[in-house]
């Protein structure tokens, strides 16, 4: 174990905690709201990995490539929110059987449109290369994510925080009956954070497709995480989004490195284990 | 009646199917175990439980392990098997059963993860994503043997029916009347004295102890376990069996098995897009199944 090791994987577990922060702020923020468990928030990441590449593939343009893959699902999460789940309101078994529908129905069109091949995107070259500083070996790509991570964090901070649609919006996290009594449109703010989550999680999945590639079966692979964090932090809390992914990707990645093993369990029996503690997660009041 | 009806209507035709029927059949009488476990946490104590693949798994992992391995019997293989489960629904109960809706749901969620992730990671014991292969159908003494497919079914039908008994008359218990007191209000029983804890709890280890009594049946018609077995696709599926049949009745989460089980085997045969009709079904499930199938579970609105 040298120092070479542990700020390596300090790094990487940082860095892949800035992606689930990508990931799970967005299904901590529609759970707050809309208290709806969505499992196919994974398949958001999936397929905005999967439009990004489409879009390399024409354009060759990244940036493009990342907007393209937030807004492709924002509509798709609108249209999902608006058509389907919100005559589930309040019918916990109704939401998980129908995002499982959902879930089924992404992973299957994007075999069927993408087939079954691991794809990657591969950065533009300003992205790519490592920094060498000291004992550790930076690729510049996962300093690009941690950047970004921290900046979509501190906007949403800011967003939630300061402005006057925030305050609407932690009125509706906080009771959206009496939001919706004293004259805040709940619905639409609804609406609002499930198309910002859906293109989060996407925007997500274009900057994760860099260096987790983007396959078959990904979106089933990389909701646990987004649950995790989600459970850790406490649900409808960024401040938790934040901490609970930064634990995470911590967790996984000296879990993985240290005892391959036992990896998964290394990062679950944590989350056990906080949770005896405090049910409600690190954040959450609800 | 009708359930008893099934069995022997399903009894009586079996010897004239052809094999693949016949097999889907023993499908149908393990999944209905299973799913028939799910529904006294679903259905009678109104616990939406997202991780019940983890008991069912870790008893077929503990069947296959046991059975090609130590060359294990019919006795060692089902009392480890459900013992196995049991433990784990008794160790994840404990931490589960804190919490209530959503969080139980995302919590056993992510309980169900770490069997899972033991089953695809920790190679040495379970082979990881390749499986454990060749799990041998135990030898009764009985001068039918297992390995063929109607002495197997009849197995499981007996198994099946075994498990429905047992689960039926825990249901009409005084226990069982209390979950169902426990899943219209749990102040209310509190208030009357019940310890509410403790009946969710128990609810939870037996529902994890029959889960494993249809993991274990599963290991050994399967011959094969693998990560499939815990993963968590299994654990909804399961939820929609019981969702599909009706929560709180324990013919329903069986007709929901066969429903399933024939639904997954004959689309995968006539289109590849099986997912996409399966997604299909779970929605229709929601949309337009009567509210009554659902009502059950209908949380709480704030």
């Amino acid at each position: 174990m040298t120092a070479e090791f542990w700020v390596t994987q300090t790094f990487n577990g940082l860095s892949y905690g800035a992606l689930l922060f990508l990931l799970a702020s967005g299904l901590s923020l529609i759970f707050g709201v809309m208290r709806v468990v969505n499992l196919a928030h994974g398949s958001y990441f999936m397929l905005g990995g999967y439009v990004g590449l489409s879009v390399i593939w024409r354009t060759g343009s990244y940036v493009l490539a990342l907007v393209a893959g937030a807004l492709a699902l924002a509509l798709v999460g609108i249209a999902m929110e608006r058509l389907f789940l919100r005559r589930l309101s309040g019918q916990t078994l109704g939401q998980v059987l129908m995002t499982v529908g959902f879930a089924l129905i992404f992973q299957d069109l994007a075999l069927l449109i993408w087939g079954g091949d691991p794809y990657s995107i591969r950065p533009p070259s300003m992205l790519a290369g490592v920094v060498t500083a000291g004992p550790g070996r930076f690729p510049v790509y996962r300093i690009f994510i941690v950047v970004v991570a921290v900046v979509v964090g501190a906007a949403l901070w800011l967003a939630l925080d300061r402005t006057r649609v925030g305050a609407m919006i932690r009125a509706a996290v906080d009771d959206p009956e009496m939001a919706q009594g004293i004259g805040i449109r709940v619905p639409r703010i609804s609406l609002g954070i499930f198309a910002l989550g859906a293109a989060l999680a996407a925007f997500g999945g274009v900057v994760g497709a860099g260096f987790l590639g983007v396959y078959p079966g990904l979106d089933f692979e990389i909701l646990p995480y987004a649950f995790v964090v989600v459970i850790v932090g406490g649900l409808g809390s960024l401040p938790g989004a934040m901490v609970g992914s930064l634990l995470v990707g911590l967790l996984d990645n000296f879990g993985k490195a240290l005892f391959p093993e036992l990896s998964y369990f290394t990062l679950f029996a944590p989350m056990a284990l906080i949770l005896a503690l405090k049910p409600t997660g690190l954040f959450g009041r609800v | 009646m009708i359930g008893v009806g099934a069995l022997v209507a399903a009894a009586a035709v079996a010897p004239t199917l052809p094999s693949y029927p016949l097999t889907l059949l023993t499908q149908v009488a393990i999944m209905a175990i299973l799913a028939m476990s799910l529904d006294i946490l679903l259905g009678y104590t109104g616990l939406p439980s997202l991780g019940h693949a983890a008991y069912f798994g870790t008893a077929a992992y503990a069947v296959g392990i046991l059975a090609t391995e130590r060359q294990a019997g019919f006795l060692t293989c089902l009392v480890a098997g459900v013992l196995l489960a049991t433990a784990a629904a008794a160790l994840f109960g404990l931490v589960a059963i804190r919490a209530t809706g959503t969080y139980f749901l995302m919590i056993t969620l992510a309980l169900g993860m770490v069997v899972w992730g033991l089953a695809f990671r920790w190679v040495s014991l379970t082979k990881g994503d390749n499986g454990i292969a060749g799990v041998p159908r135990p030898d009764l003494a009985l001068p039918w043997s297992l390995a063929a497919p109607l002495p197997f079914f009849y197995f499981a039908l007996v198994a099946a029916a075994l498990a429905w008994a047992a689960l039926g008359t825990l249901a009409r218990s005084p226990f069982g009347l209390t979950l169902q007191g426990i899943r219209e209000s749990e102040t209310r029983m509190r208030a009357l004295g019940y310890d509410v804890w403790l009946h969710k709890y128990l609810a939870f280890v037996i529902s994890g102890g029959f889960a494993g009594f249809a993991g274990v049946l599963w290991a050994w018609y399967n011959g094969f376990v693998s990560p499939v077995d815990v993963q968590l696709v299994t654990s909804v599926e399961t939820l929609l069996m019981v969702a599909l049949g009706g929560p709180g009745t324990l013919a329903g989460p069986a007709l929901g098995a066969a429903v399933i089980v024939f639904l997954k085997n004959f689309v995968s045969v006539y289109t590849k897009r099986w997912l996409l009709i399966l997604g299909a079904v779970y929605i229709g499930v929601i949309l337009f199944a009567p509210r009554g199938v659902l009502g059950a579970l209908r949380a709480p609105r704030r």
